[in-house]
């Protein structure tokens, strides 16, 4: 067979992602990159003045009836009287032409789009490898240094445990492309769950924490039964559901979970034994080390629990990426019929995505009940499930330092926008829009290879699907 | 790679019996019958519409058939097809390529050649446990796969691509590459839909020869295709269908002369369809 005779196209040396045999086809080639399109040339200012013109006469003909015109009631109450306003038309006029204008100038004249090869792909990736290592230094080191305060360990605190929502949610949506609005629900399993079993039984925190974890896997797999015939936005709104579900039993269950009071005096963790009081009575954690006792104490420990738990969620991520089951959920976001032609299990594949997500999501809850030492259904909003979903999906799907900056971003800039409490959700609202604009596949688009014969290259976002559910 | 162990050459591996398949009011499969013996290539053509890739659907188990039966005479013994799901099938050795082709186009070639050898691997990592911490059977799987992956890359001349993102392989390419995909899964019987669409000829003769290599090493192969020049030239049996209905069935020299074959080309296809045209080299 290598003997056969060589084919004109199909054997390029080098990878230029975007070439193309210019073989017409059946019709049945939808799924099969072209290269960039060349704009028809034509004089550009003039025809964004007339294409201007146009719209300023569309523009025209609609205000004049609709503002041009207006009708009042007459002085004495009686009949009808024409009001005319020629000078807001005129006004609106201009600015429909003075905008069209500036857009079509816009379109002429900016810079040729540099398509996204797979130099420009490699460049990021390097980037990305010096960027990782620089956050995580930076996280180890960040409660020793001696700027950091109390508020920027409780900050950092926050961020990362929604690095880790956002990684354990990657794994759902980013790697197997299930569209999950629901994730939230997860999260409180985890929460009530270590709430529940620290109260009533006294369990440590390091016996609830994997329980905690189970429990959500568990309801993961529940979860994932029913839904894994729905599709794309058929499955978003049942996740959505099942999140709401959770919230509305943990509300309403006021025998189990305290209702709306929700469950207080949760245990806080303690270190190999040793509790971080106050006081610091014999058996606490300042008075073993001979330290003077500290609230910090505490807020550090915490700091460096979830900064573990999320790293961890980070590595099994990465691990399972490369191993058949990550293989296969990102076959499956790619393409579920072929998946199943290769003899995949299809349900299972999923059902495993959403365990192993849901877990994370529970080891979070746990570790959020016990910083909390109090848990309500208030915490568990759809909100929260939205906040976690556009991490993953600023970041870019799949990319686990994606989701990592955008979690910094989005509750770090929570944060400092603060103090401009009606203004942030506009301004964070407006942010997610230019983003998406201007990075439609999130912050790093790009898609490591988990496996290769010579050099790994990143694969452009735009070749890797986004999952249809 | 492993040949699996084959029924005897002329004992059927795909019997189908009275197959039936009907959608609402229209029966595009309409109690087909016929054989694809082992070690052979077996053509299924007829004119756009006639149920080819409905077969291929009932076969394969994305549909469930509204009568009829399906055997599998593979390795473990007689399998009824028909009352079997999807992914089981595969996993008994019956792999597909697509008529729209399918395959993972974010992912490399070598990664959807592995992605084939799924259940393999999942087994070698003691279903995903093992896997997570590396353990060295888990390693020794994974080099046999890739060697095997390296192996029909060679095969399809896709070696210098395993790199490169599948998606942005050119077409013939990637028409190859699914066919490499399939194979990977060590299948019994390959079903391929219209493999050589939109290949050109060049392409084409060298998919026949690829199709051969693969007949060669002992899998038993289904074709649907319209390029007659290949249908004629490689298959061991046509079987031809038309609205539904099998309307002929036997050797090329056979179908070629059929009348009701003739009658039902000239009907609706267009002229290079007519299996009666000169068919050597052709377009
Ligand atoms: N899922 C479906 N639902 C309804 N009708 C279907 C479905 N699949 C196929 N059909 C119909 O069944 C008939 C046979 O279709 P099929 O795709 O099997 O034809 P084919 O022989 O593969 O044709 P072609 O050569 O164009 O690929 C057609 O009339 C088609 O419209
Ligand atoms: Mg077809």
């Amino acid at each position: 067979m290598s003997g056969a005779s060589r084919q004109p196209n199909g054997s390029h040396a080098g990878g230029v992602p975007h070439d193309d045999d210019g073989v017409p086809g059946p019709g049945e080639m939808g799924g099969i990159p072209r290269g960039p399109e060349a704009p028809a040339p034509r004089p550009p200012v003039i025809h964004a003045l007339r294409d201007a013109g146009l719209a300023a006469l569309v523009a025209a003909g609609l205000f004049v009836p609709l503002v041009g015109l207006r009708t009042d009631v007459g002085p004495a109450g009686g009949g009808l009287i024409l009001r005319t306003r020629w000078a807001d038309v005129a006004i609106l006029v201009a600015l429909v032409f003075t905008g069209r204008l500036a857009m079509n100038l816009w379109s002429a004249f900016r810079p040729a789009k540099r398509p996204r090869t797979a130099l420009r792909a490699a460049q990021l990736t390097r980037i990305g490898t010096f960027v990782a290592p620089l956050f995580l230094g930076f996280a180890v080191l960040m409660p020793l240094l001696p700027w950091t305060t109390r508020y920027g360990l409780d900050l950092g605190v926050l961020v990362l445990t929604y690095v880790m929502l956002g990684w354990g949610l990657n794994i759902v949506v980013g790697l197997a492309g299930l569209l999950d609005l629901g994730y939230v629900a997860f999260y409180a399993v985890g929460a009530y769950t270590y709430a529940l079993l620290s109260t009533t039984y006294g369990l440590s925190f390091w016996i609830c924490l994997p329980l905690a974890g189970i429990f959500a896997a568990f309801a993961g797999v529940l979860l994932g039964f029913p839904v894994l015939r729905l599709r794309g936005d058929y499955l978003a709104i049942v996740t959505l559901a099942f999140g709401e579900i959770i919230r509305v039993v943990l509300l309403n269950w006021v025998s189990l979970t305290g209702g709306p009071n929700g469950i207080s005096g949760i245990p806080r963790p303690s270190f190999f034994g040793l509790s971080f009081s106050a006081g610091g009575e014999p058996g606490s954690f300042a008075d073993f080390f001979g330290l003077e006792p500290s609230p910090t104490h505490r807020a550090v420990f915490l700091y460096y629990l979830i900064l573990v738990l999320a790293l961890l969620t980070n590595w099994v991520t990465i691990r399972l990426r490369r191993q058949p089951l990550g293989r296969a959920w990102e076959a499956l976001r790619e393409d579920e019929i072929a998946c199943r032609a290769l003899g995949i299990n299809v349900t299972n594949t999923k059902l495993t995505a959403f365990a192993i997500g849901a877990m994370f999501g529970g080891f979070a809850g746990a570790f959020f009940a016990t910083r909390q030492a109090f848990v309500s259904p208030e915490s568990f909003t759809f909100i929260e499930s939205a906040i976690i979903l556009a991490i993953v999906v600023l970041g870019g799907l799949g990319s686990q330092l994606g989701v990592a900056i955008a979690a910094l971003v989005l509750i770090g800039g929570f944060e400092a926008f603060r103090d401009f409490e009606e203004y942030r959700m506009l301004v964070f609202g407006a942010a997610m829009v230019v983003i998406m604009v201007w990075r439609p596949r999130g912050l790093v688009s790009t898609r490591r290879p988990s496996v290769a014969l010579g050099e790994r290259k990143a694969i452009s976002g735009d070749l890797v699907g986004e999952g249809h559910g | 790679m492993s040949a699996p162990i084959l029924p005897a050459r002329n004992a059927p591996i795909l019997q189908v019996r009275e197959l039936l398949m009907r959608f609402g009011g229209l029966t595009a499969v309409n109690r087909v019958s016929f054989d694809a013996m082992a070690g052979d290539i077996t053509a299924v053509i007829g004119p756009n519409g006639a149920g080819k890739t409905t077969v291929f659907n009932l076969i394969t188990g994305f549909y469930k058939p509204s009568g009829g039966e399906i055997v599998l005479n593979g390795p473990g013994g007689p399998k009824p097809l028909h009352a079997t799901v999807g992914h089981r099938i595969a996993q008994a050795g019956v792999a597909r390529t697509f008529q729209n082709i399918r395959l993972f186009p974010g992912m490399t070639v070598l990664e959807n050649l592995l992605v084939a050898q799924h259940n393999t691997l999942q087994a070698a990592t003691f279903f995903g446990i093992g896997a997570a911490f590396g353990l060295g059977r888990y390693r020794q799987a994974e080099r046999e796969a890739v060697a095997l992956a390296r192996r029909w890359l060679e095969a399809t001349r896709l070696l210098d691509r395993a790199d490169d993102p599948a998606g942005a392989l050119p077409y013939g390419a990637q028409r190859r590459l699914e066919i490499a995909r399939a194979m990977c899964t060590n299948p019994v019987l390959l079903c391929l839909d219209e493999p050589a669409a939109g290949l050109n000829p060049r392409e084409s003769e060298e998919l026949a020869e690829l199709i051969q290599l693969i007949r060669a090493q002992g899998c038993s192969i289904l074709l649907i295709e319209h390029d007659m020049g290949v249908v004629m030239r490689i298959s061991d049996r046509v079987v031809v269908l038309d609205h539904g209905v099998k309307i002929a069935d036997g050797t090329p020299a056979e179908v070629r002369a059929d009348e009701r074959v003739i009658a039902a080309y000239l009907g609706e296809g267009d002229e290079d369809d007519v299996p009666a045209a000169p068919v050597e080299g052709a377009a």
